[in-house]
């Protein structure tokens, strides 16, 4: 009796140590997580459900007027338009990401360093200064076209620019890094043992890679598309300075209705919607996560 | 019998480290054969030059096939050898359950559906696994992981079967169980079975046949009890079972130690530098006035173990002591001067070239 009685109490307030400490490491970021995310965030929720004010800002009226609106089909229109562009961008980025990861990979340990910088190396950049520098590439008397007619692919200079081709050219340059490092580091992780198993078991090394390596990293293939998927989705600077404005994307509408038309409730109402999908995105890949690594804790 | 697998001659190195140096082992059809050996002798590279992982830089592996014609294994890909490897680390693949885990070779062979799922429905019976089909590997206990990789290599049917450290991973209660139940298998299934392992009592409990290795090179093939008994070098008899080694010389059928000499078998076998070798169970401690007394020395310590106890004896000139085991309690204590006899037939000649016969 005594000693579970000092055993309790003795484990009750070494709990209660762990709890203090996890306060003091945790608690700053989880601040600054509250202070500047979580709140905005409800304020926006808030925000989505009552009235604009004449000059921007809101007045206190609840309403589900904005949801309704943004169902008109000029706005689910801009909707298709940016799913399509983003999930184009997805796709290529995946194509061309997935190899890529791979192949660093195989590289030898200083090779992969060198790699995996120059792979990072244009985020040391401006993203102004890197979407415009294709705008230089892509126009009529850029280096693009003039490569294309001295090649003889095109009689004449066509328009490369302004087109929601360029778009995705400039978001697929711009997040194309995001996809090959969570590919790589899931490849990296993949056991090389269970490759072998595969081979000793019959396999081919084609047969291997599909049976083995492909599944095992699908979850890290899905954070990369996401992370390429989710800010397409929202750009406006690329639709602006490579579509020319001729493609408008949700990210477009967001800022038009915050800095221009003033209706901060509206635009509340997409940015929620940008919110809820990359939710239900992260949702999906964890649900299809733990499948793939067994029901119980996902491999150390 | 004659050699289901013979390595011929087979060197590997990388860089400067010869991993493997001219190694040369039969190993006969439905044998259970152990590579033993400190980590890093080469005993895993060698297995995964028969897996095909590896490819040695000279000489030849080849496997009997059934039509008793030699195949080349290395002219093979690794996909394509009548050989399957049970990896130490088990190597499940975590996305499929345990019945597709043991399907996955035979749905490579191209088997129809229904003669996979008998198959593998008959091996997870062999392996107590039944009702463990549908459980991912995460969700299973070490021992049932490891009953796992076995099963998935064994429903292969392979001519041979390649064990890699297959109970390291187990915890000392399981090893025991699972020591038995490979041997059974081993019986049941008749696929001849090479198991590395660096854990002598592992492969003395259960290998019909040892090949010792050290640095790379074979130091002695042999039955466990040869092994033991009839260790082939200096190597060998230190790394085999406990015992004594006295350094000395050989000459004109008298081996010299200590600057007298002592009794061996076959003593004029060897010329030159050599040991003796000493089982602690050979060995039994007398009176120092017993006029058979050939060495003498302190008591350094005594263990008990209830049906046997060691004791330890500091002999003076040389550098290890002397364990001496014995049935019952220890009737020495520590510090006592005390006598050592052995039969001539029980301490073992070995020659020890490397050595300087005047440094002892």
């Amino acid at each position: 009796m005594t000693t579970t009685e000092v055993r309790s109490s003795g484990r009750g307030a070494s709990r209660r140590r762990a709890l203090s400490a996890r306060a003091v490491f945790a608690g700053p970021g989880l601040l600054y997580v509250t202070l500047f995310m979580s709140l905005p965030l409800l304020l926006i929720l808030v925000y989505s459900f009552l009235n604009r004010g004449r000059f921007g800002g809101i007045v206190w009226e609840f309403t589900f007027e904005n949801y309704a609106r943004a169902f008109e089909p000029v706005y689910l229109k801009v909707f298709t338009t940016s799913i399509v562009i983003a999930g184009v961008t997805t796709v290529l980025a995946l194509a061309l990401g997935y190899p890529t990861a791979y192949a660093i990979t195989r590289l030898s340990p200083r090779w992969r360093t060198v790699a995996l910088v120059l792979v990072v190396l244009p985020f040391w950049t401006n993203f102004l200064i890197r979407t415009y520098a294709w705008i230089v590439l892509l126009n009529t008397e850029g280096p693009v076209n003039s490569a294309l007619v001295d090649l003889g692919v095109i009689g004449a200079p066509i328009g490369l620019l302004y087109t929601p081709g360029a778009v995705v050219v400039g978001l697929l340059y711009a997040y194309l890094p995001l996809v090959v490092l969570p590919v790589y580091a899931s490849i990296e992780r993949v056991d090389r043992q269970l490759i072998e198993a595969a081979t000793n078991l019959g396999a081919s090394r084609t047969r291997a890679f599909l049976d083995v390596t492909l599944p095992l990293t699908l979850p890290g293939a899905m954070i990369g598309a996401i992370f390429v998927f989710v800010p397409s989705l929202g750009n406006f600077v690329v639709p602006e300075l490579l579509g020319g404005g001729k493609t408008v994307m949700v990210g477009n509408l967001i800022r038009d209705q915050f800095l221009e038309a003033r209706d901060w409730p509206f635009g509340s109402v997409f940015a929620l919607f940008v919110v809820a999908l990359l939710v239900a995105l992260f949702a999906l890949q964890a649900v299809i996560s733990r499948r793939i690594n067994g029901r119980g804790r996902a491999r150390a | 019998m004659t050699a289901l697998l013979t390595i011929d001659h087979v060197s590997k190195a990388y860089g400067s480290i010869q991993a493997l140096d001219d190694v040369t082992i039969d190993i006969r059809s439905n044998e259970f054969f152990a590579l033993l050996g400190p980590s890093g002798c080469g005993k895993t590279t060698l297995l995964r030059c028969i897996a095909g992982f590896e490819e040695p830089d000279a000489g030849s592996i080849t496997i009997d096939s059934t039509a008793g014609v030699a195949t080349d294994l290395l002219a093979l890909p690794p996909n394509k050898r009548p050989v399957n490897l049970m990896f130490q680390s088990y190597a499940l693949f975590p996305h499929m359950n345990v019945q597709r885990n043991v399907a996955y070779g035979l749905e490579r062979e191209g088997l129809p559906r229904s003669e996979v799922a008998a198959r593998v429905g008959e091996v997870l019976e062999t392996v107590g696994l039944t009702d463990k089909a549908k459980a991912r590997p995460a969700q299973l206990s070490g021992g049932q992981r490891q009953r796992v990789a076995l099963a998935r290599a064994i429903v292969k049917r392979p001519r041979l079967l390649l064990l890699d450290e297959p109970l390291s991973a187990l915890d000392r209660k399981v090893r025991a169980e699972m020591q038995l139940e490979l041997k059974r298998l081993q019986h049941e299934v008749g696929i001849t079975f090479v198991v590395v392992t660096h854990d002598q009592e592992e492969a003395m409990s259960m290998a019909d046949t040892i090949a010792v290795m050290h640095n790379g090179r074979v130091q002695q093939v042999a039955d466990p009890v040869t092994l033991y008994s009839r260790p082939a070098n200096v190597f060998v008899a230190d790394f085999i079972g406990d015992g004594t080694l006295i350094p000395g010389s050989a000459a004109g059928g008298t081996f010299t130690a200590l600057g007298r000499t002592l009794p061996c078998a076959n003593p004029a076998s060897v010329t030159g530098a050599a040991v003796i070798m000493l089982r602690p169970e050979f060995l039994s401690i007398t009176a120092v006035t017993d006029p058979e007394v050939v060495l003498e020395g302190h008591v350094m310590e005594t263990h008990f173990f209830g049906g046997s106890s060691t004791t330890v004896v500091r002999v003076g000139g040389l550098d290890a002591p002397v364990v001496i085991s014995s049935p019952g309690a220890p009737r020495h204590g520590v510090g006592d001067h005390v006598g050592m006899t052995w039969a001539a037939a029980d301490a073992v000649l070995i020659a020890d070239p490397g050595r300087d016969p005047g440094s002892s």
